[in-house]
């Protein structure tokens, strides 16, 4: 589904990835794990189509064809989602009418009508149970004044109606109680399917408890360095990221 | 500037005004005339208006509409109503009261519509009493003008207890004719723990420039409950200056919606005396300019006793060459402990070549006070833009979408839903060419 090679990439300048490679296929969940600044949330931005991110070298293919080329909005029409580390407040967009057009967006984009608005509610409703989101967020403005908690669920709220092929989560597990993560992971986990990938970017192993990837890769200094399955995550969380600097660039994995 | 002064008091002793020879209100008219022969018209040089250069409007000689011309203009107001909103509506063509086009005929009994013209003549209750009396000291010659002129406008009176279920619109249409002085006066007084929403239209959809100069008094009782949605739709080159004075007495409430949209250079001065303990006042505003227009809000809210509460919310989008004023005085009166003032300006430039001066200032005399104020003048948030678009949103809907929610965070807080809509549909119309959110996605 998504293969990347020798992704090298800039931000303001300055390099972040040095040569990143990965295959990622439909069904799998990839966790991205590292130290503070290695390039984790780069890696998620850059494939969402993050402005200013420049990429130099490298490439990255997304059901073969070249993600690159795409602007932020024809990536997410084509299937892939970002939930953000930080969702951005949007006082003044309901919740509902966010969501709304990014499914019609989506629609849209495929040749599709609209979707015909009981059909809609109903579909929102669902969802928003999944995430344990009462109603009255959904006419809520955009994060606005949502705990971080709510945040994050809202992210996953989003991502549940929007049913993207690669779901790309970015720290989700930051500031996080237990609870709101379990309600996190239980959205994803029901999200799984043979068709569909997650790229799950933490810092911390926590969130592999409730979900568990197929593979674990951990980037420093903007390269990968070791890939493992879901064991490796154990082992960072023992020995923490001090060893990391002295293992040798890892080849890529990946069926 | 003497020019100018010189033909509007010799425009005033042209004509003759309804209820003169009442010694009260001839004094009051006579105080207009001789306060714009003192003061004059404001300058650059007069610290509330030093953004705004009127000397445009006084280039051009106004002339008030003769009476005989309320005739006509029916078939152009015709298009302007507003379908949706269930009304009690009274209007004025050129200054005049148009009865025709008037709908007064479900009004309670409680309450007293009528025109200006014929509550001075008659004396009617709370005429003597208020008229001229929220003006602050301060006020400009546009003021002093329009009190010189004194003729007609809405008299709107509301008994004590009451509930106004319907608002009560008043329209100011002004007719394609050109080059007149449209000066309307308006009085409300809002009795005792009544509750009533006044929204208060001035349209025009000429080429030519006229010059709208109106001065409306608000007398909130106690316990009123007042919302006023102030509504300048004025066209392309009509020059706008009105005044909004209020008072507000022990507990009442008084929601100000100050909405400008139109004219070539529209300038409104707003002030509210939270005279009596209790008293609060929610003043919202949002303002849209487009090509050269040049919107200036000047507000004032005077904190004179203890236990009053203020919150000021204005947003303004600016695109094109616009240029926008806000200048935003909260004055907290010696004793006047436990205030609660809130103040916020908030802008968007969508171009480069727009530009937008806000000037909040606070001054308190009285020390266990909570006030609060900001300002801030930017561009769309990048951050913002980008989210919506991983979410699939194209960049030019993203942007249309966030300038939407920008001043609809404002326009949301006018209670009745048709003026929502209304106001919404001609920020879509002046800045996306569409009348409705729902058709940018």
């Amino acid at each position: 589904m998504l293969s990347i090679k020798n992704l090298h990439t800039s931000v303001v300048g300055k390099p972040i990835l040095k040569g990143i490679n990965l295959e990622i296929n439909a069904g799998e969940v990839h966790a991205i794990m590292g130290p503070n600044g290695s390039g984790k949330s780069t890696l998620a931005n850059v494939l969402a189509g993050r402005e200013n991110y420049e990429v130099t070298q490298g490439e990255v293919l997304y059901m073969g064809l070249n993600l690159l080329d795409w602007s932020t909005e024809q990536r997410a029409c084509e299937g892939i989602f970002l939930a953000f580390q930080y969702p951005v407040e949007i006082p003044g967009v309901s919740n509902i009418y966010l969501l709304k057009a990014a499914v019609n967006a989506r629609r849209k984009y495929q040749g599709l009508p609209d979707m015909p608005a009981v059909e809609f509610l109903r579909l929102i409703r669902e969802k928003a149970k999944v995430v344990e989101m009462k109603e009255e967020f959904l006419h809520r403005s955009v994060n606005e004044g949502f705990s971080g908690g709510e945040k994050k669920r809202n992210e996953i709220l989003q991502m549940a109606v929007i049913e993207p092929t690669l779901a790309i989560l970015d720290e989700t597990d930051s500031g996080l109680d237990i609870d709101a993560m379990k309600i996190v992971a239980d959205g994803v986990n029901s999200l799984r399917n043979p068709e569909r990938a997650f790229i799950v970017v933490t810092h911390y192993q926590r969130l592999l408890d409730y979900i568990v990837p197929d593979f674990v890769h951990v980037l420093a200094e903007g390269r990968i360095v070791k890939s493992g399955d879901k064991l490796l995550a154990l082992e960072l969380e023992r020995e923490g990221y001090g060893w990391i600097e002295k293992e040798p660039v890892a080849k890529s994995v990946g069926a | 500037m003497t020019t100018a002064v010189d033909h509007y008091v010799t425009a005033r002793e042209a004509i003759s005004l309804p209820g003169s020879g009442q010694g009260w209100l001839d004094a009051l008219r006579g105080s207009g005339v001789s306060k714009l022969r003192e003061d004059g018209f404001p300058t650059l040089s007069n610290e509330n208006w030093r953004y705004t250069n009127i000397r445009p409007i006084l280039r051009q000689t106004f002339n008030p509409a003769p009476s005989a011309r309320k005739e006509s203009g029916h078939e152009e107001f015709a298009g302007l109503i507003l379908p949706e909103l269930h009304s009690h509506r009274i209007v004025f063509i050129d200054g005049h009261y148009a009865r025709a086009l008037s709908s007064l005929d479900h009004l309670p009994a409680a309450i007293t519509v009528e025109p200006m013209a014929t509550a001075v003549a008659c004396g009617r209750n709370g005429v003597k009493e208020w008229l001229g009396k929220c003006i602050p000291e301060d006020s400009s010659g546009f003021t002093a003008l329009n009190t010189a002129f004194i003729e007609d406008g809405l008299y709107l009176h509301l008994a004590s207890d009451i509930h106004v279920q319907h608002p009560v619109e008043v329209v100011f249409f002004t007719t394609k004719t050109g080059g007149q002085l449209v000066q309307p006066r308006n009085l409300f007084i809002i009795g005792e723990n009544s509750r009533v929403h006044i929204i208060e239209r001035y349209v025009s959809t000429g080429v030519d420039s006229h010059l709208t100069n109106s001065v409306t008094e608000l007398v909130a009782e106690n316990s009123a409950v007042v919302e006023h949605t102030r509504l300048q739709e004025e066209g392309g080159r009509a020059f706008h200056v009105g005044g909004l004075f209020m008072r507000a007495k022990g507990n009442s409430h008084v929601i100000s919606n100050n909405v400008a949209l139109g004219s070539m250079i529209a300038r409104t001065d707003l002030t509210i005396a939270l005279a009596d303990e209790g008293a609060c006042c929610t003043l919202n505003g949002v303002y849209l300019g487009s090509g050269r227009q040049h919107i200036d809000n000047f507000t004032q809210v005077d904190h004179q006793v203890p236990h009053c509460k203020s919150d000021e919310f204005y947003k303004g989008v600016l695109t094109d060459r616009a240029r926008a004023v806000f200048y935003g005085r909260v004055i907290v009166h010696e004793g006047a402990q436990h205030t609660d003032a809130q103040q916020q300006n908030r802008n968007l430039l969508l171009s480069a070549d727009a530009e937008v001066d806000t000037k909040p200032q606070l001054e308190i005399y009285a020390d266990d006070v909570k006030c609060s104020h900001g300002a801030t003048v930017g561009q769309l948030d990048e951050s913002a833009t980008y989210y919506l678009r991983t979410r699939g949103i194209d960049e030019t809907t993203a942007r249309s979408l966030l300038t939407w929610a920008f001043a609809a965070d404002v326009i949301n807080r006018i209670s009745s839903t048709p003026v929502r809509n209304h106001v919404e549909g001609i920020l879509g119309k002046k800045l996306f060419g569409v009348e409705r959110l729902e058709e940018l996605v």
